[in-house]
């Protein structure tokens, strides 16, 4: 909401500085956003006179002028066509910066003829679009005077932010009356803009036009008046001036008449050219499919919830939002139908969303204009058109009736210390409300005026009072403390990810934080994961971003590969976030490893890539840093299809609870997120790890080394093709409980189509060392576990 | 007795003289071995008259004694040697590079959000989170933002596909839902102080807005909380939070639909070097929204609004984390660029403490 500090003087008698205004509209909640003062940039020009005007010596087209602007006769050089003695108009000093493009003016010879600055057009100072000659002022403008000053601009231009429940505050009018009960000033009795006139129906002849309403929840009330015989040229200088100041275009005087009231008092009008209105005007709902053209240009497609205006033939305007092309004013207009009406808040939000038109009449209606200021809101418009542009009123018609709230609260003034944290007397509180236009009564009965439509309570009264009497003042107050030592505070869940994440930091991972969304395309390779994605956004941002990621991986190859793009030889990444199932949002871990492993090197030879033992090793050490029994996980198959079929595996805990998928990544699908070579990955289902069971306290159980030191024993076996490592390890590790405590492999080769597989068994002796028959009991034992899984002791 | 002497003398002479471990060998073999010189004398021991072994034994002992201390010595020094020898031979160049280890790193997002734990912990706050994939209602309508609430228009909320039958479900465009649902889990009977750090939605996206960011809520619902216990609350998480005493705050009134009343909190900033720290006030930030939470808000999280009150307030975290460590650009955040998260981020043993200080 822009306005000019000299049309918050219009409204607000104060002595009170710019700076201080504006500090003051921050501190009561009407946030500045800018302020601009367009006089500045013109401070250099001054209004000057042309004396004499002779032929350029060197150029047709060009003049040589004698200019006062105000020092005596100055040689300028001017090519513009309207230069000639006699004229005043705007000169541009030497030093002067031309706004339009950014010359600074000096002293220069323009075809040997010596120039002293400029006269300038309106396009040259950013006043208008005119460029075909210089301006020219009235011939009784004061001769050196600077150009803003005689020109009203030196008007600096205020922009505040509204908040949506200030709909009083969508008019300088409710701004002034803010500021006065901030202290700042009086606010002046309301008059018919540009007049001292108090508002007053002005009675007219005749009946009032014909006017109904079919739809009474969308309208309300439709108050209207017309004037016959108008001429719509162009409004008043300080109408525009301040219109254009706002970033108002100015139209016709009929035209910013309703925008001028917009702006000044918050209350949307609209004009109706009457020789296009076959009939009466009637405000109903719209009938579905039913189209209008409005004035932005624009054909909307309008349904049974929205209301319009209309005449007998079609819809005129979507009510409360934006008028028609075809009932506008134009030039020719000369009987005008004024309406002045007041929309349901609901209605209009809900059309305006539909639509998706915003416009400066729906920000007010949606927000709640004043429902007892139609009346007003219709005199103050009849009495403007009739001064600005003539004719000759006609009766009134006021149809239904605008729904004036009588919101009385039972208000405690205590409230403001114990919500607001605040101190505020009394009397204070009282004179605070009054000045916003609150009624208060002796026992604290608080009556809201018509135009706070957001006052609902007591919190609401609480808020007032200590935005005026300045919410900065509230003393901070230490939260009381809760007794004894502060307790942990994290959750199970939050505590695994803090360990699960440093972990993964430690190890060497970098972690990232990348879109939850992906693109289809992304999501595609994981169609075995929630279909690629159980969430499409329905107004995605751009189609990269469109799909809720079924997994951690798409978005973690994609920063793999824009980093190996960057040059990067190696990159470790992780992420712990969320995957969205159809079902539910899953914490979960992701890692990618791609490029390179180990650089080349003076030991290690060539550079080493990574292997799905890589990602397996991930796996497991995040995993028992998530506090999985990870002794217990057994590795399955069945990654999915993502993965490459032959290195790839999951971990879990009996067949069904899958709490890790690794392994390299599916060429196809590295290939989809544009990776070149082997990527490894892992994915940890962080949702999936059992929680701890019992034990709350802190005490280990005792400490009990064995007595003995224990014994390795080495065992080789021939296998069959399939056999996998783990089963032979389980097995022979099972073989005798009681002693083998470990059991691991520790070389595996094949030669000549057999395959071997070497296993270091530890034997821990209990009360007494091994005997040589207990050993080779224990050893035949082994053998014939390992024989069951189909491998056989070498020779 | 001047055989002994002469015995003990060249023995000596020959033990320093041996220039290898074999060679001392051999002295000591012709001298302490069975047919050596001195095992010899030891052994003429035995035929001697009392008299005599009293006289002899104790010069021919003392010569043994001798000569094997000296083979001893001799022998220390040249495995001292050898091993010096084999040690020069073993040297290597040590401005060869060792192997580096990957150094991994922790976001900012997730250090920012275990500072705020750390020091929310201390106030007695609990973390509380919540879905990101949100229903309206949670969204918006508890939080007393009806359907046609202008500010709801104003929130440029992502939707997503409607399920059958379903209303259209949301990307929550802000971590507010979870006031609601950490009201509704403490049952309308117990005080409530929690943080809900997590991932917000909004459609926007230019260098200072990206539609993923990450937002902190606070929530207190207690008897007797003012706008007082929000001040102090959010200029002690400030100063914790920054670790500086001289932060300055500056409440605004405002308009949030689930908070009355509300405020806009502008944090004094001063510059250096160019650049805004938070601290001082030469000029004002805004940080962080607040109020007190609005009535409806407590009812539909099902408490009585005549008896509880609270403040909640709503905090950018990537912001915090610039404002703190000086990143300017919203959306590297977000890219995954190692050479980023190495630079901004953090060690993993950087974990936030009160004792050692929440930053890093």
């Amino acid at each position: 909401m822009k306005f000019t500090l000299s049309w918050l003087h219009d409204h607000l008698d104060t002595s009170a500085s710019l700076n201080e205004i504006v500090d003051t509209l921050t501190r009561i909640g009407l946030e500045v956003e800018s302020v601009d003062n367009p006089g500045a940039k013109l401070a250099a020009f001054r209004v000057a006179k042309v004396l004499t005007a002779e032929r350029h010596p060197q150029a047709d087209k060009l003049q040589v002028l004698s200019v006062d602007a105000g020092d005596g006769p100055m040689q300028v050089v001017c090519g513009a066509p309207n230069a000639r003695a006699g004229l005043v108009g705007v000169f541009g000093m030497p030093g002067a910066t031309v706004p339009a493009n950014g010359m600074v003016l000096k002293v220069a010879e323009i075809r040997g003829v010596v120039s002293n600055g400029m006269m300038c057009s309106t396009r040259e100072l950013e006043l208008g679009d005119d460029h075909d000659g210089i301006i020219e002022l009235p011939s009784d403008a004061p001769i050196g005077a600077a150009y803003p000053d005689y020109a009203g601009l030196n008007d600096p231009v205020i922009d505040v932010a509204i908040t949506p429940n200030k709909q009083d505050c969508m008019g300088v009018r409710g701004i002034a009356r803010d500021l006065a009960a901030a202290g700042l000033g009086r606010l002046k009795p309301l008059v018919v803009p540009g007049t001292t006139v108090t508002p007053a129906p002005v009675a007219g002849e005749g009946a009032g036009p014909d006017i109904r309403i079919d739809d009474s929840v969308g309208c309300p009330a439709f108050y209207g008046q017309t004037v016959a015989g108008v001429s719509n040229s162009t409004a008043p200088e300080w109408m525009t001036r301040r219109l254009q100041a706002i970033g108002q275009k100015p139209i016709s005087a009929l035209v910013d008449i309703t925008n001028y009231v917009s702006f000044d008092l918050g209350r949307p009008l609209h004009v109706y050219d009457r020789a296009k209105l076959p009939g009466g005007l009637v405000a109903r709902k719209a009938t579905s499919g039913e189209q209008l053209l409005a004035l932005n240009g624009k054909t909307y497609t309008l349904d049974e919830s929205m209301t319009v205006i209309a005449d007998d033939r079609a819809a005129l305007g979507i009510a409360g939002i934006i008028g028609g092309e075809d009932s506008g004013c134009s030039d020719t207009t000369s009987d005008v139908l004024i309406e002045c009406a007041y929309f349901d808040p609901e209605s209009i939000a809900r059309t305006g969303q539909k639509l998706a038109v915003t416009s400066d009449a729906r920000q007010r209606f949606e927000r709640g204009v004043d429902p007892a200021f139609v009346e007003d809101g219709l005199a103050i418009a009849t009495a403007l058109v009739l001064n600005l542009c003539g004719g000759t009123p006609g009766g009134i018609t006021r149809a239904g009736e605008p729904p004036v709230p009588a919101t009385v609260i039972a208000y405690d003034p205590a409230r403001a210390e114990t919500l607001g944290g605040l101190f505020v007397a009394p009397e204070r509180q009282q004179a605070i409300l009054e000045s916003l236009g609150f009624t208060v009564s002796a026992d604290w009965h608080v009556g809201v005026p018509s135009w706070r439509r957001d006052v609902e309570g007591v919190p609401d009264l609480v808020e007032e009072v200590i935005r005026i009497e300045g919410i900065d003042h509230v003393p901070p107050v230490p939260l009381p403390r809760i007794p004894g030592v502060a307790t942990p505070t994290a959750t199970p869940e939050q505590k695994t990810e803090r360990r699960v994440r440093r972990a993964a930091a430690a190890r060497g991972l970098n972690e990232a934080v990348t879109w939850s969304f992906v693109s289809e395309a992304e999501a595609a390779p994981f169609a075995n994961v929630s279909g690629g994605g159980a969430w499409t956004l329905a107004n995605p941002i751009s189609e990269d971003l469109k799909v809720m990621r079924p997994s951690l991986l798409p978005g973690l190859l994609s920063a793999a590969a824009r980093n190996l793009k960057r040059g990067a030889d190696g990159v470790r990444l992780f992420e712990i976030g969320r995957r969205y199932l159809a079902e539910a949002e899953r914490a979960t871990l992701g890692v990618v490893l791609a490029g390179e492993k180990r650089a080349r090197g003076w030991q290690g030879g060539k550079a080493l890539g990574f292997d799905a033992f890589d990602a397996k090793a991930e796996a497991i050490a995040l995993l028992a840093a998530a506090g999985a029994p990870v002794e217990n996980l057994q590795i399955f198959g069945e990654a999915g299809e993502h993965w490459h079929p032959g290195q790839s595996g999951t971990l879990r805990l009996g067949p069904k609870t899958v709490l890790a998928a690794f392994g390299i990544v599916h060429p196809l699908t590295t290939r989809a997120f544009d990776l070149d070579g082997t990527v490894a990955a892992v994915e940890l289902y962080l949702d999936a790890i059992p929680a701890k069971r019992g034990g709350t306290g802190f005490m280990r159980p005792a400490y009990a080394p064995p007595a003995l030191q224990p014994v390795r024993r080495d065992f080789a076996f021939t296998v069959p093709a399939g056999l996998a490592a783990d089963a032979l390890v389980r097995a022979v590790k099972g073989a005798d409980k009681a002693t083998i405590t470990a059991a691991r492999l520790f070389d595996l080769f094949e030669r000549d189509g057999v395959r071997s597989m070497a296993i270091e068994v530890t034997l821990q002796p209990a009360d007494k060392s091994f005997t040589d028959e207990a050993l080779k009991a224990i050893a035949d034992k082994v053998v014939a576990a390992a024989a069951k899984q189909g491998a056989v002791l070498r020779g | 007795m001047a055989d002994l002497d002469h015995l003990h003398t060249d023995l000596i002479a020959r033990i320093d003289a041996a220039d290898s471990l074999d060679a001392l060998d051999a002295v000591r073999v012709a001298a302490l071995g069975k047919q050596g010189a001195v095992t010899a004398l030891l052994k003429t021991l035995g035929g001697m008259s009392p008299d005599e072994r009293q006289q002899q034994g104790p010069r021919i002992q003392a010569l043994r004694e001798g000569v094997t201390a000296a083979i001893a010595t001799k022998k220390a020094a040249l495995d001292r040697a050898e091993l010096d020898a084999k040690l020069a031979r073993e040297t290597l160049d040590m401005t060869l590079p060792a192997e580096a280890a990957p150094v991994g790193s922790i976001h900012p997002v997730s250090q920012v959000m275990d500072e705020l734990a750390e020091i929310f912990a201390d106030l007695g706050f609990a973390v509380a989170t919540g879905p990101e994939i949100e229903t309206q209602w949670y969204n918006f309508t508890a939080l007393n933002m009806p359907e046609t609430h202008p500010a709801r228009a104003m929130h440029d909320t992502f939707y997503l596909n409607a399920k059958d039958g379903e209303e259209a479900r949301v990307l929550r465009t802000h971590t507010s839902p979870v006031q609601i649902r950490a009201m509704q889990a403490a049952g309308g009977t117990k005080p409530i102080r929690i943080i809900a750090p997590g991932r917000t939605y909004r459609s926007d996206s230019d260098a200072t807005h990206t539609p993923m960011f990450h937002q902190v809520e606070g929530l207190v619902i207690d008897k007797g909380i003012t706008l007082g216990h929000l001040k102090w609350t959010l200029e002690t998480f400030l100063k914790a939070f920054f670790e500086r005493d001289d932060i300055v705050l500056r409440l605004r009134p405002s308009y949030f639909p689930f908070t009355e009343p509300s405020a806009e909190v502008d944090v004094g900033f001063s510059v250096v070097n160019g650049k805004r720290v938070i601290g001082g006030s030469d000029g004002w930030m805004e940080v962080l929204g607040s109020g007190m939470v609005h009535r409806t808000v407590i009812e539909a999280g099902g408490y009585d609004p005549n008896e509880w009150q609270g403040f909640a307030f709503g905090c950018g975290i990537d912001r915090l984390a610039m404002l703190k460590y000086g990143m300017d650009d919203l959306r590297a955040f977000f890219d995954g660029d190692a050479r980023w998260l190495k630079h901004y981020g953090f060690s993993a043993l950087d974990v936030p403490t009160l004792s050692g200080g929440v930053g890093a």
